[in-house]
Order: structure tokens, then C-alpha cells, then sequence
């Protein structure tokens, strides 16, 4: 702290924290600029054995190179060392500068040095792009009417809301409801905890991976081969033809669906658990004492008493099935009339470049998700959450 | 904030038979049961001889488990051969930072709008939240242009910090929530003594937050690990850069029936969530609960 009276003293400790500073930043530029260099890797260890006088492994490297899978830790290492340790010295480098300012000054910038990383990153993430694909959506590839009209009567367009609807509709009920019977049932078994971990497992598996997993659960081979896949392994030894489920329309959406669902159930019964375990015990006994049945109850005491918490979930899992793509993106591509919003904007935006329309898609998701936003903060509100 | 969780074992089966006592543990084996399966056909398949793959269906194994030739050769093959060891370094070179980075500045961000004072606060924090409304849709097409023409497209620290940005308003949301229920004579009186805010947040709030920033820490690296889209988008398939989730998706696309590469590969990409997730669930699950409902 800056107690000192001769101004001296006070100057030379702004001058060495801002001096600080300024190295901080240009040793964390280096470190960036070595992951961008593919020989980066090699220099620093080639550096670091002629700085401890190594001639032996020094020479060896000179000759042969270091080894792809060695390189490629050191990059590591050095990646999330400068990433790492980069945003903890920036902030003690800022904080030790403001230190040094005198508490007049001091008492106005530190919030500033305190918020402003994340506000500055926040505004150019979220808070411009917002605005500028709002804008992109109404000027570009034809502008305004063009593009929205395109969303709204293209054949294939047309199509990929239909199937965003119909993801929303089934995927949502179908892991709110799974996840609650499941919640409901497992409340009365011993060795609940491991019951529960296997339906909650899915939900640390990227849709990337799940893709993948059933994609082999699906696969289809012609008749009369060995199929490989799951479901059609079942179908043949029960006697049916194989079914290609990936290319059969309206099927093949559906089939989608049940990866969502797989992957979103363990979430709603984690939450919709702890609800349950959470209705009053006496409430349950009065109904009992009343006469009332186990599926009375369910009805009448545990569904009002976990509403709060059903929406929750149930908008929770709406929003993140409304940006559904990688499940799409992996399987089918968004072939055999299965794409969806997300997967379309992809397209335009990457493959075709539209900028315009694919702004336009955007714009759809984020009017779609305002009423679901608009209910779930209701929601929390009458719960008392974040007041 | 945290939901009261009764732990007790096997609720009271006040009048319920045997039969449906019966009737419910069947119930849920069986749904247990058809949840791993597709999750156990990978992982077993992963661990067969690509002939015996392509041949016959993996639940075969089950009727004759040591007659089978189990190999890690699969794996040998999609680490070294298929660029997965490179991706895996890189999935851990985008996830680290990506994780760490935003709890930093989300932390200082949350410590500041609840315990300084300074004009703007509270409208400055009522539109971070508010963005949470926004998708991540809505902001791609302004920042790959944006990324472009700074040369940010293609690099760690540009996937650093989009992760971050996406990651912000949900992350001080949180920890908001957190910090600022701490007690507030503890603060003062580090006040008092002649703390700075500075040595306030690293000795004290930090330390009392790791709850919550251990919550939104597996938050964020499932996120970050699990990403396709952003990871496509900003950082591409180049193999010097490419993630886990991008590489098994090239190869889905190039290498679509040879499953014995598939199987191995999807695993590869899943292994460290999984052990994150397993080892760390009480803070997930708490997490899951201080986020999204109140008790």
C-alpha cells in the first residue's frame, strides 16, 4: 500500500507495477506466439537442455527432431500454463498497479479493474454479436423480407421447423416424464444412489459420443447379413426384416429424438428427485391416513408440491433441445428430412455462406427461447430464487 | 440455495405389497438395464478384434465371455494412426484454460457487484444475466467474421476466450448468488484490519467459495470437453488444433463402418468426463441443484 509521503517513493511504485504489467503482458504474448509456431515446441526443449549444458539429448533432437507425441505435451504444458497462470498474473499485475495509485483513485478503478475483463469479453461475445446479427439478418443476401421469407416457405425449411417442433414436443415430455417416473420409482428401492448413476451417466457424454453409440445401436446392414447393430440384432432373432433407421422417414427423426432424451432424462430425475425427497414427510402421512392411494398421491400431494421444480426441468430441457445439432450433425447430416434449426444455420452459415439467412435462423431461436426464458424466471421468482 | 436432501434409505413402504414392491424394483432394473446397454455395446466392442466386430453382434460375447480374443489394438490404432492422441492433448489444451479462465474473471466480477460500490452496478449486472437469454446461435456469424479478420480463427487463446464469453453470464450468475450470501462482518472486518479488496477476494472469498466454483467448474469443463459446434466454428479440424468431439466426428465420416476404430474412438472422447463426472458428482449434482431449483 502506498502510505508513504514522499511522492517519490509513490511514483517509482506506480512506475514498477506498471512495469510489471507491461512484462506480464509480453511474456504471455510469447508464450501465445509459441503455440502458434509448430517448431515452438522443439526450440524450448532444445533451449532448455543446452541451458543445463545437456549436450547429449540437445544433439539427438538436433538430429532426429522430438518426438510428435513429446512436442505435442510440451505444447500442452505451455498452453495451460499460459492460459492458466496468464489470467492470475494479469489480474495481480492490474490489482498491484491499482494499489499504487493513491485511495482516491484507487477506490474508483478497482471495481473497474475488478469487472471490467468480464464485461469487456461479456460485450464482445454476446452483447454486439446479439445486436449484429439482428442487423446481418435484415441487410444481407437480400435483406429483411428475403431472408425471413425464406425461413418461413423454403420446402426444406419448412421441413427442419416441423422437426424442431416435433423434437421439442417428444424430446421434452419424453425426458420429463421418464425422469420423473424414474425419480418416483427409484425413491422406494434400496441401493438408490447406484440405481440412479447408471440413467444419470449419459448426461457427461458429449451428443458427439452418444451420436457415435447409436449410431451402433441403429445400424443396419441388408438382409440377410449379420447385423451388428443392436435393434436390428433384436428384430432378426425375433424374426423381422432389418429396419434402416436412419433413412426411414418419419422414423428416423424419432430415432433422433430417443438419443436426446437418452442423454437429457438423468438431469430432469437428478432435479425432480431432490424435489420429491424434499415433500414434507408429514404431508405424506396425512394423505395416507386419509386413505388416500399411492397413485392419490402422486397426483395430489407430489405433482403440486414439485411444480416449481417440473418447470424448471422442463424449460431447462426445452431451450437446450431447441439448439439441437451435433446429435444431427454426426448421424444423418440432416439428410432423409431430419435437419433441424440449428443444423440449417450451420449449413447456410459455414457450407454456403448466406450470412443473412443463417443470421435469420438465429434470430428465430432467440425469439423462441424469450417465453420459455420469461416463464422459467417467473418460475423462480414465486420460488425466491435470485431476488 | 441447496436443497435439504433426505437421505434416508428406501422410503417407508407403508402399505405396498410385496407385489408391487416387486413390480417397482423390476421397473427400475429394467430401465437401468436399457440405459447402459448402448453405452456397454461400445465399450465392449471397443475391446474386440475388428473381424469379430464386423462379424458378429457384441451381446454374442456375453454367452461365451473367455472364449473371446480381447486386444487393445483399437485403441494402438485410432490414438496413433487417427490423430486421437493429438486431439486428446488438444481437448485438454482448449478445456483447461477454458475452464479456469472464466471462473477467474467471473469470481472477481461477482465479488465486485456484490461487495463494491461503483455507478452502473446493478444495471451492468442485470444485463449480464439478461444475456443468458441469448443463444449461442445468435452470435456466430458477427464473430467468425470478426475472427477473421483479427486472425483469431484457427488459435487456443480465440477458443479460450469464446468459451469464456459463452460461459460469463451463467458463471457470475452463480457465483453471485454465492458471494454474495457470505457473511458480512467477516469482510469488514478484513476490512478493518486493512485488507485491500484484493487480499480480501484471494485469502478469504475464494477460499469460501470453492463450493460453488467447484459446482460451476464441472459445469464448464463438461461443457467445454463435450462442445462440437464452437470448437467447429472457431478452432476448425486442422489436426495441429482439432478437439476430441471434432476428430471422432471426421471420423464418422470418413471411416463410417469400421466400427472397431468408432467404438475405440468414441471411447477415447469420453473417458475424462467420465472420471470427472464419477469422482465429482456430489458437487455436480449439487450444483445442478443450487442452479436450477431452489428447496
Amino acid at each position: 500500500m502506498a502510505t508513504t509521503s514522499r511522492p517519490a517513493t509513490a511514483i517509482r511504485g506506480l512506475f514498477g507495477a506498471a512495469l510489471g504489467l507491461a512484462a506480464t503482458v509480453a511474456i504471455l504474448w510469447a508464450g501465445l506466439g509459441m503455440l502458434r509456431d509448430e517448431d515452438g515446441p522443439e526450440r524450448l526443449v532444445l533451449g532448455f537442455y543446452t541451458l543445463v549444458g545437456a549436450s547429449g539429448p540437445a544433439e539427438a533432437i538436433r538430429t532426429y527432431g522430438l518426438h510428435p507425441m513429446a512436442a505435442k505435451t510440451v505444447t500442452a504444458v505451455v498452453a495451460i500454463v499460459v492460459g492458466v497462470g496468464g489470467v492470475w498474473a494479469l489480474f495481480t499485475a492490474a490489482n498491484l498497479l491499482t494499489d499504487r495509485l493513491g485511495p482516491r483513485f484507487e477506490r474508483l478503478v478497482r471495481p473497474w479493474v475488478f469487472t471490467g475483463p468480464a464485461l469487456a469479453l461479456v460485450a464482445f461475445y454476446l452483447l454486439f454479436p446479439t445486436l449484429r446479427t439482428i442487423l446481418i439478418s435484415a441487410t444481407e443476401d437480400g435483406g429483411l423480407v428475403a431472408n425471413y421469407a425464406f425461413v418461413f416457405t423454403d420446402r426444406d425449411m419448412l421441413i427442419a421447423l416441423r422437426n424442431n417442433a416435433l423434437w421439442l414436443i417428444f424430446g421434452t415430455s419424453g425426458s420429463v416424464l421418464i425422469g420423473l417416473a424414474f425419480a418416483t420409482l427409484v425413491d422406494r428401492v434400496r441401493r438408490e444412489a447406484l440405481a440412479k448413476t447408471f440413467i444419470f451417466l449419459p448426461l457427461s457424454i458429449s451428443m458427439v459420443g452418444a451420436a457415435v453409440i447409436w449410431r451402433f445401436v441403429y445400424y443396419w446392414r441388408p438382409p440377410g447379413e449379420e447385423q451388428i447393430g443392436l435393434l436390428n440384432g433384436l428384430l432378426s432373432a425375433l424374426g423381422y426384416e432389418p429396419v434402416a433407421f436412419f433413412q426411414s422417414v418419419p422414423l428416423n427423426t424419432f430415432a433422433l429424438i430417443v438419443i436426446m432424451v437418452w442423454l437429457q432424462t438423468g438431469f430432469a430425475m437428478v432435479v425432480l428427485s431432490a424435489a420429491i425427497k424434499a415433500v414434507p414427510q408429514t404431508m405424506l402421512e396425512a394423505a395416507r391416513i386419509d386413505g388416500a392411494g399411492e397413485l392419490q398421491i402422486f397426483r395430489s400431494v407430489i405433482i403440486p408440491s414439485i411444480r416449481g421444480s417440473l418447470i424448471t426441468v422442463g424449460t431447462t430441457i426445452f431451450i437446450a433441445i431447441l439448439k439441437v445439432f451435433d446429435i444431427v450433425f454426426v448421424t444423418t447430416g440432416g439428410k432423409f428430412q431430419t435437419d433441424v434449426v440449428a443444423n440449417r444455420m450451420f449449413k447456410e452459415m459455414i457450407r454456403f455462406r448466406n450470412d443473412g439467412r443463417a443470421s435469420a435462423l438465429a434470430v428465430i431461436l432467440l425469439v423462441a427461447v424469450i417465453p420459455i426464458m420469461v416463464v422459467n424466471v417467473r418460475n423462480l421468482r414465486r420460488q425466491g430464487v435470485g431476488s | 440455495m441447496t436443497v435439504e436432501v433426505r437421505h434416508e434409505t428406501a422410503a417407508p413402504a407403508v402399505g405396498m405389497s410385496l407385489a408391487s414392491r416387486t413390480l417397482i424394483r423390476v421397473a427400475v432394473v429394467t430401465i437401468a438395464v436399457l440405459w447402459s446397454l448402448p453405452t456397454a455395446g461400445l465399450l465392449i466392442s471397443s475391446f474386440r478384434t475388428p473381424n469379430d466386430i464386423a462379424t458378429s453382434g457384441w451381446w454374442t460375447v456375453l454367452r461365451h465371455p473367455f472364449e473371446t480374443t480381447w486386444t487393445l489394438a483399437n485403441y494402438q490404432e485410432v490414438l496413433a494412426a487417427n490423430g486421437m492422441f493429438d486431439a486428446f492433448m488438444n481437448s485438454l489444451i482448449v478445456t483447461i484454460p477454458a475452464t479456469v479462465i472464466p471462473i477467474t474473471l467471473a469470481a472477481f466480477a461477482a465479488y465486485a457487484f456484490a461487495w463494491m460500490e461503483f455507478p452502473g452496478r446493478r444495471l451492468l449486472f442485470a444485463l449480464v444475466v439478461g444475456l443468458l437469454v441469448v443463444p449461442l446461435q445468435m452470435t456466430l456469424v458477427p464473430l467468425l467474421q470478426a475472427y477473421n479478420d483479427l486472425g483469431l480463427t484457427g488459435t487456443f487463446l480465440g477458443i479460450w476466450l469464446a468459451h469464456t464469453g459463452f460461459g460469463l453470464p451463467l458463471a457470475i450468475y452463480l457465483l453471485y448468488n454465492f458471494i454474495a450470501q457470505l457473511p458480512r462482518d467477516i469482510l469488514e472486518s478484513a476490512a478493518i484490519d486493512g485488507a485491500s479488496h484484493f487480499t480480501a477476494f484471494t485469502r478469504l472469498v475464494i477460499p469460501l467459495s470453492l463450493p460453488a466454483l467447484a459446482a460451476f467448474a464441472i459445469f464448464q469443463f463438461l461443457w467445454v470437453w463435450n462442445d462440437l459446434l464452437v470448437a467447429l466454428i472457431f478452432l476448425g479440424t486442422d489436426s495441429q488444433v482439432a478437439v476430441l468431439t471434432a476428430r471422432l466426428n471426421e471420423l464418422v465420416g470418413s471411416r463410417g463402418q469400421d466400427w472397431y476404430l468408432l467404438t475405440a474412438g468414441a471411447f477415447v472422447t469420453m473417458v475424462v468426463p467420465l472420471v470427472v463426472f464419477l469422482s465429482l458428482q456430489r458437487f455436480f449434482v449439487r450444483g445442478l441443484l443450487s442452479g436450477s431449483v431452489k428447496g
